[in-house]
């Protein structure tokens, strides 16, 4: 992660020096090296034109409707993506509400109240959910979390918010623990590690100075930490979420085992059996024997693409923007 | 976990995805052939092999007396095949069988009907598998000519059901089933479902509803029986591997249903037989054609496949739901080898047809252990007929032993 946040190097210089060298091995190397790197892009490139390629007949035939309708009915030939977006932007909002919270919290502890022979072993427990397969997450969630939520947090949730005004609609209807919000809890927790780690670095990336400043002017620990600290790694901190949320957007399996996979309606209830983009990708294409079925769920893959890689780009930007160096706010 | 690792693992899948449409052929596994003693007749009535499990008649009907065994000279010695998910396990037992009769190596993927559908069109395969028959349209597409269909297993599709409340075998009936899954039968206490099952009177609780997430010849089979035995379920949902379901959860695979229904008190589902019984869930009888509540087994499937034997279309994409006859049980599914008839490759040619043949006689004999029903005699004899007329360059391709 440490990558992360450090600036940018400046790669002219070095090459310059190396490549007037005019050492034969250090050209062969480069060329060697510089082949591979290129090999990324080229791959990235060639995922996209495939993607285009196949998914080109479904817009073609259904155009702005794919990604306004509901509709997925690969009898009629009807494909609509709207129900399927609807569940991936819930559940990964959800997942972003309930951990960016808990992760920025932690990633405080970590960097500003732990004592250093603490922080090691801490971080190396958050980060280690990151290392637990998703089918794992999948199993846990269908045999403990779902049961748990169906039992007795759902049922809770109905009575206690259900009666509320506007609020009260996310919380109503049956609760069978198959559902947009077990999907939105259990990514929350496989996002955590992601927004807890990067969070941390960003809190490490803040110069001592402006703690020592705010210090020297009295402040309280906590008032150095809302004053000067945070303030400086906001963007940071959101870059950080953002990332937790691009995990979010992809995730299949757990999600899959999880959300109840129907994706008949789009209703306000939270307790609605939902889609997300990567399940239904996942459930459907290896029956899609038609070739607008099978163009159809590729156009989702597009989407869900599109979307995934804006998420990651803003989240890039934000973080470099703290790493690069002190802002005026500050 | 960096971030770069996780951009490169979900590209990767990405690549997965788009890769997985096309069957990877495997390269072939060459064994080596002990010197067989002849080359194969092309005639079909050809003499009898000497093989221990058919009896040596030769003036019996060849459909006896045929039996395939031991390796020929000049057949080829591995064969790739790709398709339907279903009967994956039985081919898997076959096909690790089949090498030991005739030493020809057969890799099977169950990609899925899909797929395998995909795969026999653009001939990427040599032979295909599927769950649901061919569409006209989807023959239309089929790069190496006409294709035949040879049904090689049967299945029972049982609703499934917890109601831990309930102790007796419910009774279905066609009219029950598509309210309950359209949506229109929302408890357990409906009149409809009273009227067979009296002892649901005090169970008011809402029906959750499970049905398939991924596409599948299960789903095939049950909504195939929903849309022949209601007109109102075929104009408003239809029949195929995966449809727009007005209601319910999706569970993964037939273990993800099941385990959807068995943790979901008042729930149903569909599943393959073998499902329910190894997991010890409720399943109830149907009501068949006949008007008698069936109890689902592989007997009662295969009855129906023999009952409808005289209406099923020559092509043999035939469908056996609500079969006439006291004792067929009405939902049910089959699976199929789809193979070229015209097969230019004569080594691919002699080992596919013998592949088909065997399939469809001495392989029949795995399919009940395996839970899944035989294909009964009546079909099987007119996949005999299609094996004898599949050809390579102009000449039967089948030698008949």
């Amino acid at each position: 992660m440490a990558s992360l946040v450090r600036a940018p190097a400046d790669r002219a210089a070095p090459l310059g020096v190396l490549g007037s060298g005019g050492n034969r091995g250090d050209r062969v190397f480069e060329a060697v090296v510089s082949a591979i790197a290129a090999c990324v892009p080229l791959l990235l490139i060639g995922i996209i034109v495939l993607l285009l390629l196949d998914a080109l007949p479904a817009f073609l035939r259904f155009g702005g409707a794919f990604l306004t309708q509901t509709t997925w009915d690969p009898v009629q030939e009807k494909f609509g993506a709207a129900a399927y977006m609807y569940g991936t932007v819930v559940t990964s909002l959800i997942a972003l509400l309930l951990a960016a919270p808990v992760g920025v919290g932690c990633a405080l502890f970590i960097a500003e109240y732990a004592p250093l022979w603490m922080r090691a072993p801490v971080s190396f427990l958050i980060e280690l959910l990151a290392a637990i397969p998703s089918i794992i997450y999948g199993l846990w969630g269908f045999f403990i979390l779902a049961p748990l939520m169906r039992g007795a947090i759902e049922p809770f949730l109905k009575s206690a918010v259900g009666p509320l005004p506007v609020v009260g609609a996310l919380f109503s209807g049956p609760a069978v623990g198959r559902d947009l919000l077990v999907a939105g809890v259990i990514l929350s927790i496989m996002i955590l590690p992601t927004i807890t780690a990067v969070s941390r670095e960003i809190l490490r990336a803040v110069p001592d100075t402006q703690r020592e400043g705010m210090l020297a002017l009295g402040a309280t620990k906590w008032e150095t930490i809302r004053k000067a600290v945070l303030p400086y790694a906001r963007s940071g901190i959101v870059g950080a979420a953002i990332l937790g949320l691009a995990r979010a957007l992809g995730e299949t399996m757990a999600v899959t085992m999880v959300i109840g996979n129907s994706s008949t309606q789009i209703r306000a209830s939270l307790f609605t059996p939902g889609y997300t983009m990567a399940s239904a990708i996942a459930n459907q294409f290896t029956e899609a024997d038609k070739e607008i079925y099978f163009s159809a769920i590729v156009a989702v893959a597009l989407v869900l693409l599109a979307v995934a890689a804006a998420m990651n780009i803003l989240a890039r930007l934000l973080v470099w923007s703290v790493a690069r160096g002190p802002r005026p706010t500050a | 976990m960096s971030f770069r690792t996780r951009s490169v693992a979900f590209v990767s899948a990405l690549v997965l995805l788009a890769t997985a449409c096309g069957p990877g052929t495997q390269p072939p596994a060459p064994t080596s052939a002990p010197a067989a003693p002849a080359k194969p007749t092309t005639a079909a009535a050809a003499a009898p092999t000497t093989a221990p499990a058919a009896p040596a008649t030769t003036a019996a009907a060849p459909a006896v007396a045929i039996s395939v065994s031991g390796p020929l000279a000049d057949e080829a010695k591995s064969l790739n095949g790709a398709g339907a998910t279903f009967p994956a396990p039985l081919y898997q037992k076959w096909f690790s069988e089949y090498v030991n009769v005739t030493q020809v190596q057969v890799n099977y993927q169950a990609i899925g009907s899909g797929g395998g559908i995909k795969g026999i069109q653009d001939q990427t395969v040599d032979f295909g598998a599927s769950d649901a028959p061919m569409t006209d349209e989807q023959l239309a597409g089929a790069k190496g000519g006409e294709l035949y269909h040879i049904p090689t297993a049967l299945g029972a599709i049982v609703p499934t059901y917890n109601l831990p409340t309930v102790k007796s075998k419910l009774k279905f009936t066609g009219e029950t089933l598509e309210g309950i899954f359209l949506g229109t039968i929302q408890k357990w206490n409906d009149p409809k479902l009273l009227a067979d099952n009296p002892d649901l009177a005090n169970l008011n609780e809402d029906i959750v509803v499970v049905h398939r997430s991924d596409g599948s010849g299960t789903t095939f089979g049950f909504t195939d029986y929903l849309s022949t035995v209601s007109p109102e379920w075929q104009q408003k949902v239809g029949k195929a591997t995966s449809v727009n379901w007005p209601t319910g959860l999706g569970g993964s695979g037939n273990s993800g249903v099941a385990g959807e229904v068995q943790q979901n008190p008042n729930s149903i589902g569909y599943v393959e037989l073998i499902y329910a019984v190894q997991n010890n869930m409720g399943y109830g009888m149907v009501k068949n054609k006949a008007g008698k509540f069936i109890e689902p087994s592989l007997d009662s499937v295969t009855g129906a496949a023999a009952a409808s034997a005289g209406n099923i279309p020559a092509d043999l994409r035939f469908s056996i739901v609500d079969a006439p006859g006291d004792g067929s049980y009405p939902i049910s599914t089959a699976t199929w080898l789809l193979l070229y008839k015209n097969i230019p490759d004569q080594p691919k040619a002699v080992a596919l047809t013998r592949l088909a043949w065997w399939a469809t006689h001495e392989a029949q004999k795995f399919n009940k252990d395996l839970a899944y029903a035989t294909v009964p005699e009546a079909l099987n004899a007119k996949s005999e007929q299609f094996i004898k007329q599949i050809t390579s360059n102009d000449k039967p391709a089948f030698p008949g032993r």
